[in-house]
């Protein structure tokens, strides 16, 4: 995969992404750009494809064709799981990871995340011992410790309860406020739609919808039968034959 | 990769679990092997019921006082007797377990041996509840009845080339307390001699006496060889023991440090090499770390480097201990001990992190590596000769693709100055860390 010509506002740039698995296809030319500092949610049912797209993005899985414009050494990455040792204080992971990320700075970095990750008393806590929000911050907090331009999420509100995902979308709202390109992927639509820029819709490996959660609602509204966001999302995939 | 590292000792600390595993493990092994080391095998214990009267201990054999204590002792001599009173009490102790067997003297035994022409039979009782314990007893007791027989055929034989000797020179025998003088076959021929000398030429005695002194001189000849023919009938199979040059001149306890070490190097490598790298899986930190922040071979040789390390510590502390405390070792070839454990810890470890990458999860790899492990020492401890040789080079050819054996070669090689050289194993090793390594990557393709 080699960068391509992108416009000078786009952070980041995909172009004809296949891949395959055996004979499953799980994207099939997919393209998109996202601006620098855009909060972007990729949105499909379970099996779309997403863990997929942002694990290539990432750097993590090749794709069998396409090319991407950002090198995944400028891309934060943040798994669906939290990837940190729970045998680990969260002090120690910090430390560890900004080491082997090769920051300049190990401890500014390592308390500047503590900071902005709210994380300052836990900082001598095991991390196995945090709760499953409390896990997920540090897992974000570690894909961010290199100050990346662009940060990945997959799937980061799945796995916490409605007051934990109230603060991990204030977290990633000041990140993105702060300039910094967010992509993350759920299959909630309500949550992409109230937070995000700017909402890609994958189904069955395809790239069906690019626009605003505007945007996208109006679209669907044509599919409305008076019910709520989500029948009508559904009904719209339906009518795309997915 | 210094920092993975540090991570990995530090994650080590604080599973207390297994760190009382790494420990401890060893010790036990070095403990259980240096007390069967140094304390030799226990005797078996038997019940015994000497039925043999008292004043019938000591009786009469060919005209000396042959004590049969001095007899039995020989037959208790090698293991631990619980002497009893009735034949009632050694069957109860047998059939209870409390005892391996119980060998009766019967009252005539003294009687029989006396005679010198009656066999004397002692009787065994011994539960045959299980055919390995049996075939113990058996020989146990056999060995223990081959010392008494060799000693008393010993006394036979003595007694019996006195009668010889009296026979041909003549001397004294004490028949029912009275001194009888017994001429002698040597003597006989002399007076023979000088009677036929005295007889006139032509006297018809001459050629009768001549033949009964033909007869003197051909007896006297062949019984003066008795001794040596006897000797050899109560002996008649000496072993002597040939070592064929250089194949296995080592100690057995030196040998069994070196079978434990190499039992401990193995489970500890293994298990912790593999584990330590699906932990990465498991705590999903792999697709992480793979991303630019460390190679995947990179991460491959810090697991195996540690798992080397941790491992190396606890043997090499095992070896000291054993050699410090139970078995003789040659401290000159400390270094060579070194060379050996941390080849056989490094092959070790990359069978671990092959096992680790293939099984992926952190208990199918523990699983498998045990499921390993032990086949593959009991294989490789397969001695020679004690199966066919086509079945023996299917098992050589199996050993020699997993470390234990060349590991064990190494230590052996390393711990006692044989004339086998410590280098074919160590290039065994390479060759096997190398094989296994390049498997663990590629079968990390497929880890994230
Ligand atoms: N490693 C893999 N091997 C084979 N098939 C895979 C693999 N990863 C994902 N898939 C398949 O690719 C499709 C997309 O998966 P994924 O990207 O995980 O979907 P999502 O994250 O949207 O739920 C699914 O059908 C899934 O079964
Ligand atoms: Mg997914």
């Amino acid at each position: 995969m080699s960068p391509v010509a992108t416009s000078d506002r786009a952070a980041l740039a995909v172009t004809g992404i296949t891949k395959r698995y055996g004979e499953r296809t799980a994207l099939r030319d997919v393209s998109f750009e996202i601006a620098s500092g855009e909060l972007v949610a990729v949105i499909g049912p379970n099996g779309a494809g997403k863990t997929t797209l942002l694990s290539i993005l990432a750097g993590i899985a090749s794709a069998d064709a396409g090319s991407v414009s950002c090198p995944p050494r400028d891309v934060g990455w943040v798994p669906q799981q939290p990837a940190v040792y729970s045998k680990l204080s969260v002090r120690e992971n910090l430390r560890l990871f900004a080491r082997l990320e090769r920051v300049a700075d190990v401890d500014a970095a390592v308390a500047r995340m503590l900071a902005q990750a709210d994380l300052a008393d836990r900082a001598g806590d095991e991390v196995g011992r945090l709760s499953g929000g409390n896990k997920q911050r540090v897992n974000i907090a570690v894909g961010l410790l290199a100050e990346p331009r662009v940060v990945l999420l997959d799937e980061p509100s799945s796995s916490l309860d409605p007051r934990q995902r109230e603060r991990l979308w204030g977290f990633i709202g000041e990140l993105a406020s702060r300039g910094t390109t967010v992509v993350y992927s759920t299959h909630n639509v309500q949550e992409a739609e109230r937070y995000a820029d700017r909402v890609l819709v994958l189904a069955d490996g395809e790239l069906l919808f690019t626009g605003s959660p505007r945007e996208l609602e109006s679209t669907a509204d044509r599919y409305s039968t008076g019910g709520d966001f989500e029948a009508a999302f559904v009904r719209f995939l339906h009518e795309r034959g997915h | 990769m210094r920092w993975l590292l540090l991570k990995d000792l530090q994650i080590l600390r604080r599973s207390p679990l297994l760190v009382v595993l790494l420990i401890v493990y060893p010790i036990v092994i070095s403990l259980l092997i240096g007390f069967a080391l140094s304390g030799g095998p226990s005797k078996p214990k038997i019940a015994v019921l000497n039925e043999i009267p008292t004043n019938q201990r000591t009786f009469d054999l060919g005209g000396r006082a042959v004590n049969a204590d001095e007899y039995t002792a020989r037959l208790f001599g090698s293991i631990d007797p619980t002497f009893v009173h009735t034949r009632a009490d050694a069957l109860k102790l047998v059939r209870d377990g409390r005892v391996l067997a119980a060998v009766i003297l019967p009252a005539d035994i003294t009687e029989k041996l006396a005679s010198g022409t009656q066999q004397a039979t002692i009787e065994i009782a011994y539960n045959g509840e299980d055919a390995v314990k049996q075939r113990y007893v058996e020989s146990v007791i056999r060995s223990r009845i081959a010392d008494v027989n060799a000693a008393l055929s010993k006394r036979f034989e003595q007694i019996t080339v006195r009668y010889i000797n009296l026979l041909l020179d003549g001397g004294s025998l004490n028949v029912f307390g009275r001194d009888l003088q017994v001429l002698g076959l040597t003597n006989a021929k002399k007076i023979l001699d000088g009677a036929i000398a005295s007889l006139p030429g032509g006297s018809p005695l001459r050629p009768a006496l001549g033949q009964v002194d033909r007869f003197a001189a051909i007896a006297i000849q062949n019984l003066g060889a008795s001794g040596a023919v006897l000797q050899s009938v109560s002996e008649p199979v000496r072993a002597q023991a040939t070592n064929v040059a250089g194949s296995r001149r080592t100690p057995l306890d030196s040998y069994a440090v070196a079978v434990a070490v190499t039992v401990s190097l193995m489970f500890l490598t293994v298990l912790l090499a593999s584990g330590l790298l699906a932990l990465e899986r498991e705590e999903h930190a792999f697709t992480r770390l793979v991303r630019g922040l460390v190679s995947r071979l990179g991460l491959l040789l810090e697991k195996i480097g540690l798992a080397a390390l941790c491992s190396f510590t606890v043997t090499f502390g095992m070896v000291l201990a054993l050699g410090a405390f139970f078995v003789e070792l040659d401290w000159g070839r400390l270094p060579l001990w070194i060379v050996a454990l941390a080849a056989g810890g490094i092959a070790f470890a990359a069978m671990g992190v092959a096992i680790g990458g293939v099984a992926r999860e952190l208990r199918a790899a523990s699983l498998l590596a045990f499921l390993l492990a032990l086949p593959v020492a009991f294989l490789a401890l397969v001695p020679s000769g004690a199966v066919s040789s086509g079945l023996y080079d299917v098992v050589n050819g199996i050993s020699a693709i997993f470390p234990f054996k060349p590991t064990l070669q190494a230590l052996d090689a390393a711990l006692n100055a044989g004339q086998r050289s410590i280098v074919g194993p160590l290039l065994h090793l390479l060759a096997v860390a190398v094989g296994y390594t390049v498997i663990a990557r590629i079968a990390l393709r497929r880890f994230g």
